[in-house]
């Protein structure tokens, strides 16, 4: 039972930690509070069913063509949507529950309402220590590595990541050093959209998709960002390990745990935030200008 | 006699004057009058509803537009109303007419417990922590089925009137009672002590409020307010499911809020008065049945564009204008204040009116 945790908490933790950076990417530069976010992971999750298994594309090629489709989508309603609302705040928030609602009704309308399985991409497993892990499994954590340290690499190594945290540090003085502060938050929105995508393509294998599964991993999500505090990339990965453990050891060790899983996920929330209301790496942030 | 009079003085001095108060006027008469003139029992169905969710909204636009505690959990109230007057009277026996207060007191005490929790907390970090409580809650609620009935919820409930109009009565009534005093309370010291809230913490602070007091103050009302609107929709619904608790109403009442207009109380029950009714009547088109949420969906992204503000703050600047001297409204077709006598000049240049805004 410790294996089938440790293993099962890395790898939800994974998931979680690509939706969550994500998220705080999008909040930090933008302060778009963006319940689409994991709208976007369910429509990869579709756009990569529909491909491999309707198409009949491999998956080398669906893969990379559905985060690149869903990645453009998002830059169409971030334009098309949010943008002409964006100076108002409770506006965009409601467009952005509009836009996951509009993407769950389309999904239900076309592929309706029943679960689809996406055939394994690997099969055959590893035993570790006693414990099997199947290779669909490994194949998510080694792809959640591999995008979070890229993601880490484009943020923290090239001028573009240099623009964006500027922009999230301070918006305004990053637009008077001359950046294009709208184009920076285009980029961070795409990047984000990837990632979310990215999470959705490597979890559809494992887990069923149906057009409601959006919502458990968005109430995830935003427990992962308020734990790690908002906009703080590394509180999100830590936020999300925790919360992935958190929850396999619920589900493991608790009688009745698959219910109680997201009740005792966000209780911990609750109770990090009453210690520290800023969340574990958060800076307070001062009154907006 | 006198208060006939007094009655009729002030309806015409401060009602008629001003065509939106007229029409909320109108509107209640309507509600008020509509089953002498036609009781068709669908029509009666949709509109009790529509009048618990106003019930619902209003209470979330106290706590959300006002204070600016943007609460993304608000079906936690509702739902302890709608468990709570459902277990009593269901374990105990207690008529429905005394649980539905026990289920407002018990949301009140929720309130209170959540305005507690979310003392330190503001902005986004309050809405995403608040998303948490009705979950952990559903999730408590799961994990005892013996005792909350699990996915099925408490069924076999009494209703409070055997009759449909009966039950449209008490709705309509409760709503229009509950509405006018979150608005009176929202108009008064009270109520511009939360603009103060939401506006500026800190210098509300400094300036002598006790600002903790007041939002724990704001939270338990409007949660008492929000339990009562649940306890009536178990009691109507005769089940008080999983359903209340679920995020989708709590993102249905952010929704509604917003796109009724923000701090106005009126303004979201506007919006569920025009949302929840025009939903339904799609709904029952068999080509629109699954595209009913789209549509939905879709008229609140395409109205957000027009009026980033929401509807109804959009419509009194249509028919309303503000005197310019003494800041009273005043209907739109007038040249002159009807208090103050200044005059109402329609063709200000912008950038004259700009700068009298300052």
């Amino acid at each position: 039972m410790l294996q089938d945790i440790l293993v099962t908490g890395l790898v939800n933790g994974g998931v979680y930690a690509l939706l969550a950076v994500g998220f705080s990417l999008v909040f930090g530069v933008a302060r778009i509070v963006n319940i689409a976010h994991t709208a976007f992971y369910m429509l990869a999750a579709y756009c990569f069913y529909a491909l491999l298994t309707r198409l009949g594309l491999g998956f080398a090629l669906a893969a990379p063509v559905s985060v690149v489709a869903v990645t453009l989508l998002a830059l169409l309603c971030y334009r098309l949507v949010i943008e002409p609302v964006r100076s108002h705040e409770a506006a965009v928030l409601i467009a952005t529950i509009a836009l996951a609602l509009v993407f769950q009704e389309l999904m239900l309308l076309s592929f309706g309402g029943h679960y689809l399985g996406v055939p394994s991409t690997l099969e055959g497993g590893l035993r570790v220590l006693g414990v099997g892990i199947p290779y669909q499994r490994m194949l998510i954590l080694a792809v959640a590595a591999a995008t979070l340290a890229a993601s880490w690499f484009l943020l923290y190594r090239t001028r573009l990541g240099l623009a964006i945290r500027a922009t999230a540090n301070d918006l305004e003085v990053a637009n008077l050093m001359g950046m294009n502060v709208h184009r920076v938050a285009m980029a961070t929105i795409a990047v984000s959209a990837a990632l979310a995508a990215v999470a959705g393509v490597v979890v559809a294998p494992v887990f069923v998709v149906d057009p409601f599964m959006w919502l458990a991993p968005l109430v995830t999500m935003l427990a992962i960002v308020v734990l790690g505090g908002l906009g703080s990339l590394k509180g999100s990965v830590i936020g999300a390990l925790v919360i992935g453990y958190v929850e396999a050891i619920t589900v493991f060790a608790l009688p009745a745990g698959a219910y109680l899983k997201g009740a005792v996920a966000l209780a911990i929330m609750v109770a990090v935030l009453l210690a520290r209301p800023e969340g574990l790496f958060g800076v307070a942030f001062e009154e907006e200008r | 006699m006198y208060w006939l009079r007094r009655a009729w003085a002030e309806l015409r001095n401060e009602v008629f004057v001003l065509p939106s108060r007229s029409l909320v006027i109108a509107w209640a008469l309507a509600l008020v009058a509509l089953p002498v003139v036609y009781d068709d029992p669908y029509v009666m169905r949709i509109l009790t509803m529509t009048c618990i969710f106003a019930t619902f909204a209003a209470s979330w636009d106290l706590l959300a537009g006002y204070t600016g505690q943007v609460n993304f959990g608000h079906a936690l109230f509702f739902g302890a109303g709608a468990y709570t007057s459902a277990l009593s009277s269901l374990k105990l026996g207690v008529s429905p007419w005394a649980t539905i207060w026990a289920g407002t007191a018990v949301a009140g005490l929720f309130g209170v417990l959540s305005g507690y929790l979310c003392l330190r907390l503001r902005g986004s970090y309050l809405s995403l922590a608040t998303l948490a409580f009705p979950l952990i809650a559903l999730g408590i609620l799961f994990a005892f089925p013996d005792f909350s009935g699990g996915e099925l919820g408490v069924s076999g409930l009494r209703r409070l009137m055997p009759s449909a109009t009966g039950n449209y009565y008490v709705a309509v009534i409760s709503m229009l009672v509950v509405v006018f005093a979150l608005w009176t309370l929202a108009d008064s010291k009270f109520g511009i002590v939360l603009h103060a809230i939401r506006d500026d913490e800190v210098a509300a602070r400094a300036s002598g409020i006790n600002t903790p007091r007041y939002k724990l103050g704001v939270f338990a009302v409007s949660a008492a307010a929000a339990g009562f609107a649940g306890a009536l929709f178990a009691h109507y619904l005769r089940v008080a499911g999983p359903s209340t608790l679920e995020v989708a109403l709590s993102f249905q009442v952010v929704i509604w809020g917003i796109f009724g207009g923000l701090a106005t109380i009126y303004g979201p029950v506007a919006a569920v008065f025009i949302l929840y009714p025009l939903t339904e009547w799609l709904g029952s088109f068999a080509a629109f049945g699954q595209l009913r949420l789209l549509v939905f969906a879709v008229i609140v992204l395409l109205v957000l564009l027009f009026m980033p503000r929401g509807l109804a703050p959009w419509l009194r600047d249509r028919i309303e204008t503000q005197c310019p001297r003494c800041k009273q409204r005043n209907a739109s077709w007038r040249r002159a204040c009807r208090l103050c006598g200044a005059g109402l000049e329609a063709e200000v240049s912008r950038a004259q009116r700009l700068v009298g805004h300052q």
